[in-house]
């Protein structure tokens, strides 16, 4: 099932994703758009509360109500899964889209063995397949993210192993049945240093040799900056910057991406008082009008009081912002 | 595993001596020990020469040693009403008893599990708000005018069902049963039906609080992440997760069911252990009440045993830390 | 997860809501939120008003002999006495007014129940209390006995308690009372545990404050919620446990007739068909427990800390 090496694996035009709650409408996703090329790695960054995870669910359909999708398109190699049915969606998750999910600690079935878990997720999409040989693949892909003894380890269950370890088993199960386009939403995030460094690297490995798309959702630039091709920067359901990954890290043109990494602290000199930018993220249910970050912002004025679109000043730049600070892009 | 069964069972036979200290405790402390075992009409000599018999000048643990020693041997004094040995007068309608109160059990698992994970998945739906209503009902109402009404409406009214007793039996392994025939069928159900009331609507409330809870926890969302089919989700995935609480509870609620059937046997004159001992304790035939409270004893220990074990086998987090420890 | 959907922070130079709303007010509106536990409370307060003042608003008084006569037994609902008065409900076997004998039923019923259900909270709750203050051995212990009571049906206990102790009205309620502790006792220890080890009880004890004042000024506020909502529930259970043993014959003597023996002596009319006897009261019984269920069953929602919104 693949497609041409040309088209991109994942075209995101406009979503918009919302929540009705009693308390009114959080627009968690509020005009979104992206693409992913094959092999492609985009970061998508914002903090708490932008969005990011809500958009992450909706590529594969798994918004919980009150939520749901209300408007634009997500072309998965040209098909719109939005309008796709729900049986078709089962079909694509696990097996061409595959999602890490943050928590390793809840992620996998208390009851349910290890091997259980990894066999029904080969035997969903391919039902033939013979039980040995789902277990050698299971075998193997324990092997492949590095889980000593996967013969073992296939018979045990997730109180068994650390947190790292259940990661590791996730995203085993993600690989799978090799898929086209993976979406990690915060994986390392609830682990140490240490083993967030060498999934890091193996997941560069990865999509380096299969083709593999993939999509990490993050709070820390960190981690993106190793790791991804592209960034996407969120903020208030909103994408705000975009572009290639050395390109907005080392010539920021939003405001709030420049804020953000100058309060990195590696940016700040010693003695110096580490910047922050004031004020706190806006609720989702009560997002201004106009411009999201005007009141935060140290460039905005009346301008900010309408919606600014987004704007291509360069190829392959994008920013929505009324004064985005062109001279430092290139 | 074994450590494990070996110190619940353990902790059994401690709770059985305490429990049969405080029975006897209560009928030879409360009360003249003496009314026990003689009828009211005894003569005075008749009294003390059955002090002597039964020993009640001696100090009281060596009584208490006597009690134990004839419980285990099976004898538990004789009833004044039947003038039989009253141990064999219960175990004789134990069957009846049980037999209800496992009917009442499957009726309560069959109905109330699927109505209370249906509930829990779509909360806003109209049969679930009903169900839930219903439930509340099925509680608040108490068993013994249910039961009326049941007689009231399926046996005098309609005349469908009949009324009171246990009808034919058959026997299966030496035991009288009534399921096996039709006629015993007819005579089973309501009195199980009316018994079940009650568990029904927990088991339908536990299993659509659990049904909730689990729902949003991370891995059924994982679960469908991986594209598995909203079947496996519902029956494997979150089954599994349920069923512990549920089990749990509905084991210990089992011996609920067998102290309940007292109610039940009563009104619909049902030939079990429940009648016998309402019928005892209006007749003061207290050695059928020490009889039936130790051998209650003996059957709720057990039930917990085993529970317990069930639930360490069916949670692998309990039965594996064991194995760890 | 990381994505929270924020519905209680409020952007800066949003108005705050004007007046004063106290827990308790929140409390209020929040319960009447609910149209059901609404009715239910509204229910309640009727029964209540009904059982405190029986003996005023009854049209006649069913256990004075002088005012019962044989010839009005066994009249169907809506039937006229000797005097010319309706009976709404029907007589019983004895011609005594069926409505009558309710409120004066309900009274009684109300009365074991509730009274019963107060002094088991207090022993149930200062048991609760000291078991999770004290903590250690004195814990172990009382949890000990706790659990092993509980393992045992209520009405099993109360059989063999009644069993023991005879009848009579204070023996009812001695073992309504015996039954219902150990629920009290360990909802009162889980929820005193859980202040316990909050750090505002370390700080207390660090001003060294008395065990009095920290127990009873500091973790028993806490622990209120959940005390309530168990008493609720618990009240309902002992009504219900009383009409049970008194319809088995095993509960309050004829000279106080709850509802229970109602039922009970309506059951040999029953089989012909004289259904009255035991239905109302039934019914009544039923309107009762049914309403302290769901006002328990709103009161848990509105109290429990988890589904707060």
């Amino acid at each position: 099932m693949s497609a041409d090496d040309t088209q991109p694996t994942l075209v995101v035009e406009d979503l918009q994703t919302h929540f009705f709650t009693k308390a009114g409408i959080a627009r968690a996703v509020d005009g979104v758009s992206f693409t992913v090329g094959r092999g492609e790695v985009m970061g998508l960054v914002g903090e708490s509360g932008s969005g990011k995870s809500v958009t992450g669910f909706s590529l594969i359909d798994l918004v919980d109500p009150p939520g749901e999708i209300v408007g634009g398109r997500i072309l998965f190699q040209g098909e719109d899964l939005v309008t796709a049915s729900e049986e078709r969606m089962q079909q694509l998750r696990g097996n061409r889209i595959a999602m890490i999910f943050q928590d390793p600690m809840m992620t996998l079935n208390p009851v349910l063995r290890i091997d259980t878990q990894m066999i029904e997720t080969i035997h969903a999409h391919d039902p033939k397949v013979p039980k040995e040989e789902a277990r050698r693949r299971s075998r193997d892909a324990l092997g492949q993210v590095g889980i000593p003894s996967p013969d073992e380890r296939l018979r045990a269950y997730p109180h068994q192993f650390s947190g790292g370890m259940r990661q590791r088993v996730a995203i085993a199960i993600a690989l799978l049945n090799k898929p086209d386009l993976i979406i990690a939403d915060e994986p390392t995030t609830a682990l140490d240093v240490t083993i967030q460094g060498q999934i890091l690297f193996e997941a560069q490995k990865l999509c380096r040799e299969t083709g593999t798309a993939l999509i990490w959702i993050t709070h820390d630039l960190a981690v993106v900056a190793g790791l991804a091709d592209t960034i996407s920067v969120m903020y208030g359901g909103r994408i705000v910057e975009q572009g290639a990954i050395d390109d907005v890290l080392d010539h920021p043109v939003h405001p709030y991406t420049r804020g953000l990494l100058g309060s990195v602290p590696g940016h700040n000199t010693r003695g110096q008082r580490l910047y922050q930018i004031p004020g706190m993220a806006p609720s989702l249910l009560s997002l201004p009008q106009g411009c999201a970050f005007k009141a935060r912002c140290p460039d905005a004025d009346a301008a900010c009081e309408a919606r600014p679109e987004i704007d291509e000043p360069v190829a392959g730049r994008r920013v929505r912002c009324f004064h985005p600070h062109l001279e430092a892009a290139q | 595993m074994t450590v494990f069964i070996i110190r619940r069972l353990m902790q059994s036979i401690a709770v059985m001596f305490v429990m049969s200290f405080l029975v006897f405790g209560g009928v030879n402390l409360v009360g003249d020990p003496t009314e026990i075992f003689l009828n009211d009409e005894a003569t005075e000599e008749e009294r003390q020469q059955t002090i002597r018999a039964m020993g009640l000048d001696k100090p009281w643990y060596i009584q208490y040693g006597k009690f134990i020693g004839n419980a285990v041997q099976g004898d538990l004094g004789k009833s004044f009403v039947y003038s039989e040995p009253a141990l064999g007068i219960i175990t004789e309608r134990m069957p009846a008893t049980f037999e209800l109160a496992l009917a009442a059990l499957v009726l309560a698992v069959v109905f109330g599990i699927p109505l209370g994970v249906f509930a829990g998945l779509k909360p806003e739906s109209g049969i679930s708000k009903a169900v839930m209503a219903g439930s509340i009902l099925g509680f608040s109402l108490p068993t013994f005018w249910v039961g009326l009404m049941f007689i009231m409406v399926f046996a005098v009214m309609l005349g469908w069902l009949p009324s009171t007793g246990r009808g034919e039996t058959a026997s299966l392994f030496g035991i009288e049963v009534s399921f096996l025939t039709f006629d015993g069928l007819t005579h089973l159900f309501l009195p199980a039906l009316n018994l079940a009331l009650f568990k029904i609507s927990l088991v339908i409330r536990l299993a659509r609080a659990g049904t909730r809870e689990v729902v949003h926890q991370d891995y059924i969302k994982f679960a469908r992440a991986k594209g598995l089919t909203t079947r496996r989700v519902i029956f494997v995935h979150l089954m599994k997760n349920i069923m512990i609480p549920v089990v749990t509870v509905l084991g210990l609620e089992f011996g609920g069911l067998i102290a309940f059937s007292v109610v039940t046997e009563t009104v619909f004159a049902w030939p079990g252990m429940g009648k016998l001992i309402i019928d005892s304790i209006q007749t003061l035939d207290r050695p059928v009440i020490v009889a039936y409270l130790m051998i209650i004893v003996v059957v709720f220990v057990v039930i917990n045993l085993i529970v317990d074990v069930l639930y360490s086998i069916l949670d692998p987090r309990v039965r594996l830390q064991d194995v760890k420890a | 997860m990381s994505e929270a959907i924020d519905s209680t922070a409020e952007a800066p130079g949003t108005a705050a809501n004007v007046g004063v709303e106290t827990p308790f007010r929140r409390f209020v509106s929040d319960f009447f939120d609910s149209k059901v536990a609404s009715a239910a409370a509204v229910v309640l307060g009727g029964i209540v008003f009904i059982a405190v003042f029986a003996p005023w608003i009854s049209p006649q008084n069913p256990y004075d002999l002088a005012q019962v006569s044989i010839l009005d037994s066994k009249l169907v609902p809506g039937a006229k006495s000797m005097e010319g008065w309706t009976f709404w409900l029907g007589t019983d076997g004895a011609g005594r007014d069926l409505l009558s004998a309710m409120f004066y039923g309900l009274r009684i019923s109300l009365g074991v129940g509730v009274m019963s259900g107060i002094v088991a909270m207090c022993i149930g709750a200062a048991i609760g209390l000291a078991a999770a203050y004290f903590g250690g051995r004195v814990d172990t212990l009382i949890m000990r006995i706790v659990d092993i009571q509980l393992s045992f049906p209520a009405i099993l206990v109360a059989l063999i308690l009644l069993a023991l102790l005879g009848k009579g009205v204070d023996k009812i309620i001695v073992a309504l009372i015996i039954v219902q502790w150990a629920y009290y006792a360990r909802t009162v220890r889980g929820s005193a545990l859980v202040e316990r080890n909050k750090e505002y009880i370390e700080a207390a004890t660090c001003l060294a404050l008395g065990h009095n004042r920290i127990v009873f000024r500091h973790m028993l506020p806490n622990c209120l919620p959940p005390l309530i909502v168990v008493g609720t529930i618990q009240t309902a259970h002992a009504i219900s446990l009383e009409a049970t043993l008194s319809f088995l014959g095993v509960g309050l003597p004829i000279s106080e007739p709850s509802l229970g023996l109602l039922i009970a002596n309506g059951f040999d009319y029953m089989l012909s068909g004289k259904y009255w006897i035991s239905f109302f009261p039934g019914v009544a019984l039923l309107i009762t427990i049914v309403s302290i269920n769901l006002v328990g069953d709103q009161l848990r929602d509105v109290l429990n800390p988890r589904l707060q919104r």
